[in-house]
């Protein structure tokens, strides 16, 4: 996020897209309620009629996947009612000018043939959003898992950038993160084209740079992503480590991934549970939870903190950073003699620019008067970042993206006539081997349900409450269906969270090509009765 | 939150003889408090709007005819304030007699939740234990098969810190005050399950009742076997999504058997939602993986040592290292373990085989 969550109570217009904050970032979103509450304007653009669109003053109910078509609509409206903001154009960004070009010809009548979205409707968005003092927009996976994830996000930054609604409280471009951890699982350089503090790998100074601290001459190359790597199980990918990640049921076309995995000559899996995944694997090794080791997690704001042993770890588990150095040290790799997390956490901090003024110590103190632990904090003296793009941006200019819409990577067709989307549910978490060994839980969310307009049950024969086969060009699944408004005409909704429901034998149709994110929210579907 | 845009202007007061300064927008507890005076509250959350409704904070303002509520006035230049004198003192008790005298039970498990001992600690600061007063209970409990919220309203002393913790910081409304004086019964829309209200079970009303009238049903199922006294708090981040909350673990004896938020938590500000409230306990789960396991020769996962399996690890990608070289070897690290993981992750693989194989699962 660019701006920290305090944030959350101060726009005056909130624009939400591909969110489903109220479930899946509740506390978050309560942010969101004070800044109503104070008289701030909220629009929602969503293919559902989720929780937040009840509390919003516009409601965009957009078609799945067609996201991009309704930003270019709102920006072509921002520059032609003249809102945009010159002054913020001319000095801290550049393209414009090719950019008011680009856009003269998406009108938001055109958006309405792409999106169904009342081209009125997404004239105010924009008017809102464009005369705004402080605009503010807040994303999540509905904008990403698309296979034109990258567009979706650039125009929604194109937005921000006509508008200078960014570097100031309130504004921004804020995609909420979906894992407690995920944002420091990227800062600490899991990823195929970065270094930890995303030090490009292909930089010759930060491949020197590693190559000192670890004694090995590193690829100046990119890795290829986890999709690609599944893709080529088998034929040159032969092993892998995966740590704590359900990878069968979080990602879509379970049946590819499970050829994929079964294909592999070694698979050793580290997590908490005999996941679906770890039933595969060759090793599984138990690793300590969360609650039972110590560590340093980040937050969707880059907030950078404590997480605390509370108890033992269970059994023999022990904590990752154990179970990985001890693989290492049996293969003979340099510098794994950890004896705790506290000199990894300082290993990272000195190869980081972003964590260069942090250590562990500083970490177990926490916020201070004079310090906020929110990355980049690139020296001691340093008193945090609650807010990014303060005065200039990292890589000198705002660039303005020239983005077309692009239909997704399937659309419905005589086969396959309904739209399906997926998400997740308020109770439960991904994939919920945790979730789903929380006592209580159950209470709500007994089973999995398919989310279907009412008035859409007697065209495909389906009764409320009972069973029906969900078809898509990958597989079929048995699924109950449950009648309700949230579910607009022709678009029906499932959570992935459920493994006896495996939502995601059907998706995956499509990748963003730049950022390997799977098409999780768009898939043409066809459904019968049982 | 309130207090955040206050405009700095700082202006004097006298509180129990001292002179002590203040900025624009201090209440006087607000005053009295940042300079460690003891006025007792009732009603009052920091986080939530003053509403005055216990009076126990009153205090002598010189000049006014009656004593004044210090959660609810603002603090103006010159006041002059008594916060402990013979008299309000005096008033306290009567006030606090007569609280206590309406509820069933004043001493709770302190599993009820985070201040469900307010009141009792008042009535051991003012010494109340015996009284003339008959006081009837102003609610009645409320059967709700909810696994985590009791809804003992018998304890209920119509603070309404839950109403406006409910409204005011989850946004939600779901619950209200029906009737008023000794009636008064703290209920939802018609008067119904909280499953079938506007209720997300984030817990907060618990964490705000000062008698633990609200309380926290799970965590009482270790009631009965964890003193009182030997609860454990450790300080850490919540296990599910990406804002952050600060959460107390609390545990006894090796055992994990509640979550408090942390009222001072940098994200949360002592807000959580259903799943950081109550879904710890797959920690301790008896699914939980105890030991290492290596696929053996008939195709099954078998128990091991740590030895051996980290030997089979280690020697599984060294043969496919050897036969296929470095980039037949793949990483994917957590989005759910702390940095340390993620970063031997990434370690492992560029320190180990000299390629850029890693990733994590943010993808999907
Ligand atoms: S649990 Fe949360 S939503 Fe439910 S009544 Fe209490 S404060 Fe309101
Ligand atoms: S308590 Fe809820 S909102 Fe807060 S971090 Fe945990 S899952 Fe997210
Ligand atoms: S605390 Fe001030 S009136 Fe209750």
């Amino acid at each position: 996020m660019s701006n920290p969550l305090v944030d959350m109570q101060k726009p005056d217009v909130i624009f939400c897209i591909g969110t489903n904050m109220t479930e899946c970032h509740p506390v978050a979103a309560t942010g969101l309620k004070k800044a109503i509450a104070r008289g701030a304007k909220l629009i929602v653009a969503d293919p559902r009629r989720i929780g937040l669109a009840d509390l919003s003053h516009l409601y965009l109910p957009l078609r799945v996947g067609s996201d991009t078509a309704l930003l270019l609509g709102m920006a072509h409206v921002i520059a032609r009612e003249g809102l945009v903001d010159e002054e913020f154009i001319k000095h801290r960004t550049t393209g414009y000018d090719d950019f008011f070009e680009h856009i003269g010809r998406w009108t938001p009548e055109w958006a309405e043939t792409i999106t169904g979205v009342p081209a009125k409707d997404i004239e105010t968005a924009a008017i809102w959003y464009g005369i705004a003092d402080k605009g503010a927009i807040y994303y999540t996976l509905g904008i990403t898992e698309h296979i034109c994830g990258v567009e979706n996000v650039q125009s929604l930054c194109n937005l921000a950038l006509m508008t200078g609604h960014v570097g100031r409280e309130g504004t921004g471009i804020n995609p909420m993160r979906g894992q407690n951890n995920i944002q420091g699982a990227g800062d600490s350089g899991a990823l195929p084209n970065n270094y930890p503090g995303f030090q490009s790998v292909t930089d010759p100074e930060n491949q020197q740079k590693f190559k000192v601290a670890y004694g090995k001459e590193i690829d100046l190359e990119k890795g290829i992503t986890k999709v690609t790597a599944l893709e080529l199980c088998g034929d040159s990918i032969h092993a892998m480590l995966i740590d704590g990640e359900n990878t069968l049921i979080s990602d879509p076309d379970r049946e590819h991934c499970e050829h994929a995995l079964r294909s592999l000559e070694h698979l050793v899996v580290i997590d908490i549970f005999l996941t679906e995944t770890a039933e595969l694997a060759d090793v599984v090794l138990p690793a300590a939870a969360w609650g039972e080791t110590d560590g340093v997690c980040t937050n969707t704001e880059r907030r950078v903190q404590r997480m605390r042993a509370a108890v033992q770890p269970i059994g023999q588990a022990r904590p990752d950073w154990w179970i990985i150095s001890e693989i290492a040290k049996r293969l003979d790799f340099n510098g794994f003699d950890y004896d705790s997390p506290k000199p990894i956490f300082n290993e990272l901090c000195s190869l980081s620019p972003i964590y260069a003024g942090l250590d562990w110590d500083r970490i177990d103190i926490g916020v201070t008067d004079e310090f906020n632990n929110q990355w980049p904090v690139p020296n001691r003296d340093h008193p945090g970042t609650p807010r990014l793009h303060e005065g200039t941006f990292v890589n000198g200019k705002g660039i303005f993206s020239n983005v077309h819409y692009r239909d997704p990577a399937e659309t419905i067709s005589e086969d396959f006539p309904v739209w399906l989307t997926t998400g997740r549910r308020l109770q439960s978490y991904h994939t919920r081997t945790q979730t789903g060994r929380a006592e209580g839980i159950d209470y709500f969310l007994p089973e999995e349900s398919l989310e279907v307009n009412p008035a859409d049950l007697e065209k495909w024969k389906l009764t409320d409450g009972e069973w029906c086969r969900m078809h898509s060009a990958r597989g079929s699944i048995h699924i109950k269906v449950k009648a309700t408004n949230r579910s607009p005409r022709g678009t029906v909704f499932a959570s992935f969270s459920f493994g006896d429901v495996p939502v995601n034998l059907l998706t995956g149709s499509g990748y963003d090509p730049v950022t390997h994110t799977a098409e999780l929210k768009v898939c043409p579907v066809k459904l019968e009765p049982l | 939150m309130r207090n955040v845009d206050k405009i700095q202007g700082v202006h004097k007061m006298q509180i129990d003889g001292t002179e002590v300064t203040f900025s624009d927008g201090e209440t006087i507890l607000e005053v009295a408090q940042r300079h460690q005076k003891d006025i007792p509250t009732l009603c009052y959350d920091p986080r939530l709007e003053p509403f005055g409704g216990c009076r126990l904070c009153i205090v002598e303002l010189e000049g006014a005819r009656n004593p004044v509520a210090s959660c609810t006035t603002q603090a103006t230049s010159d006041m002059v304030i008594r916060t402990s004198t013979d008299s309000i003192e005096a008033y306290r008790r009567t006030l606090l007699d007569m609280v206590i005298s309406e509820n069933r039970e004043v001493d709770v498990h302190p599993l009820r939740g985070y201040v469900s001992n307010e009141l009792a600690s008042l009535r051991d600061k003012y010494e109340i234990y015996s009284s003339n007063i008959n006081g009837t209970t102003s609610g009645r409990s409320k059967a709700d098969d909810n696994p985590f919220i009791l809804r003992d309203y018998d304890l209920c002393i119509s603070c309404y810190r839950c109403v406006r913790v409910c409204a005011e910081q989850e946004g939600d409304h779901a619950i209200n005050v029906m009737n008023r004086g000794f009636h008064t019964q703290i209920t939802t829309e018609f008067d119904g399950l909280l499953k079938d209200s506007a209720c997300t079970f984030c817990g907060q009303c618990i964490q705000t009742c000062p008698t633990g009238a609200l309380a926290d049903k799970k965590a009482l199922r270790a009631a009965d076997t964890v003193p009182e006294t030997q609860i454990d708090k450790t300080r850490t981040v919540c296990p599910y999504c990406g804002v952050g909350c600060s959460v107390d673990i609390l545990t006894h004896d090796e055992k994990i058997i509640g979550i408090h938020p942390a009222m001072d938590g940098p994200a949360n500000q002592g807000a959580l939602c259903v799943k950081g409230q109550f879904a710890y306990d797959f920690v301790q789960h008896p699914d939980r993986l105890k030991v290492p396991l290596v696929r053996g020769d008939d195709g099954k996962l078998h128990e091991t040592s740590w030895d051996d399996a980290l030997d089979t690890a280690a020697a599984g990608f060294q043969n496919v290292h050897a036969k296929h070289g470095k980039y037949s070897v793949y990483g994917i690290a957590s989005g759910r373990a702390p940095s340390e993981a993620a970063y031997l992750m990434q370690k492992f693989i560029r320190a180990g085989f000299g390629t850029n194989y890693i990733d994590n699962c943010s993808r999907a």
